[in-house]
């Protein structure tokens, strides 16, 4: 293990948002209740996403750039962790709407259409949908520069669509989700600052084991890499 | 001797879950854990398969870092 104070700052963070994410007072919302604890870990799961795709982006203008295959490796295994926070965050969305939008007291909620018919799960579909058809299109391709290559242009396009699909879309449709209105979860207004303190703690643990499970799987693949070449 | 680490886990983990019996016998031993609708008792859960979870990559970590010294 390898300069790992970031790596236990990560386990104490963690331990940190569990314990006080479990026991800390939260504010008393109808629908929501306790679940709105579920910020310190659903959200999370988002933030990590995006700042993970975010550091593949810029992986592979590295690339693009330099022709190093290094960080092709370096955009491709941060886009699959960054999927893989982004379906955890999607599953743990549709059990928390389940049971607070979907309220059975509400004739509104009652037909799943209306629930399929929020601009924010669709866009948080079609962007993820988008970042597995770059996997698909990887791994397609047999020759490495070529797939490095293609992969990278991509994955420029893939972030690209991002910005309209989970940014810009759920901001101009009417939604349930809440942060319509400026920047969800940073706001100063939507969120109770005593739950700020085990907001932004839990946002950098979180990340930063993502980050963490990151490097092992690119220091895995330079390993067979290299394999390769000897 | 791998299957003895695993026949004395299995054991180690039936003797947790027997602890856990004992206790429920005689209430008032563990007072918190009670308390707040047994909310410690979540939390408890939870951070032990953090923890566990955690375990599990520290030891990915050292061993990705073994086969790189063997490069």
């Amino acid at each position: 293990m390898y300069k790992s104070w970031w790596k236990i700052a990560s386990i104490l963070l963690l331990i940190y948002t569990f314990i006080a994410g479990f026991l800390f007072k939260v504010p008393d919302l109808p629908a929501l209740q306790e679940t709105i604890r579920n910020l310190y870990f659903h959200v999370c799961m988002w933030f990590a996403m995006m700042i993970l795709f975010t550091v593949s982006v810029v992986n592979s203008i590295k690339y693009l750039r330099t022709f190093n295959l290094k960080y092709d490796i370096y955009a491709r295994q941060y886009a699959t962790v960054g999927i893989v926070m982004g379906v955890l965050g999607y599953i743990t969305g549709a059990i928390w709407m389940t049971f607070t939008w979907a309220d059975p007291n509400n004739p509104a909620f009652q037909s799943f259409g209306a629930l399929a018919r929020e601009p924010k799960l669709i866009g948080a579909a079609i962007a993820l949908l988008i970042y597995f058809a770059y996997m698909v299109l990887r791994d397609s391709i047999n020759d490495m520069d070529k797939r490095a290559r293609i992969s990278s242009v991509y994955n420029i396009f893939a972030y690209a669509m991002l910005f309209p699909s989970i940014w810009i879309l759920p901001r101009i449709l009417p939604s349930l989700h809440p942060g319509r209105e400026g920047n969800p979860a940073l706001n100063t207004s939507d969120i109770d600052s005593s739950m700020r303190i085990v907001f932004y703690p839990a946002v950098i643990g979180w990340t930063l084991l993502a980050v963490w499970i990151t490097t092992l799987k690119i220091r895995l693949s330079l390993i067979n890499e290299k394999k390769l070449m000897s | 001797m791998i299957l003895i680490k695993k026949i004395s886990l299995f054991v180690v983990f039936i003797m947790t879950s027997l602890v856990i019996f004992a206790q429920d016998k005689n209430a008032g031993i563990v007072d918190t854990m009670r308390s707040n609708g047994r909310i410690y008792v979540v939390v408890a859960v939870v951070l032990t398969i953090l923890i566990g979870l955690f375990l599990y990559v520290i030891r990915l970590d050292r061993k990705i870092s073994k086969m790189e010294k063997e490069k």
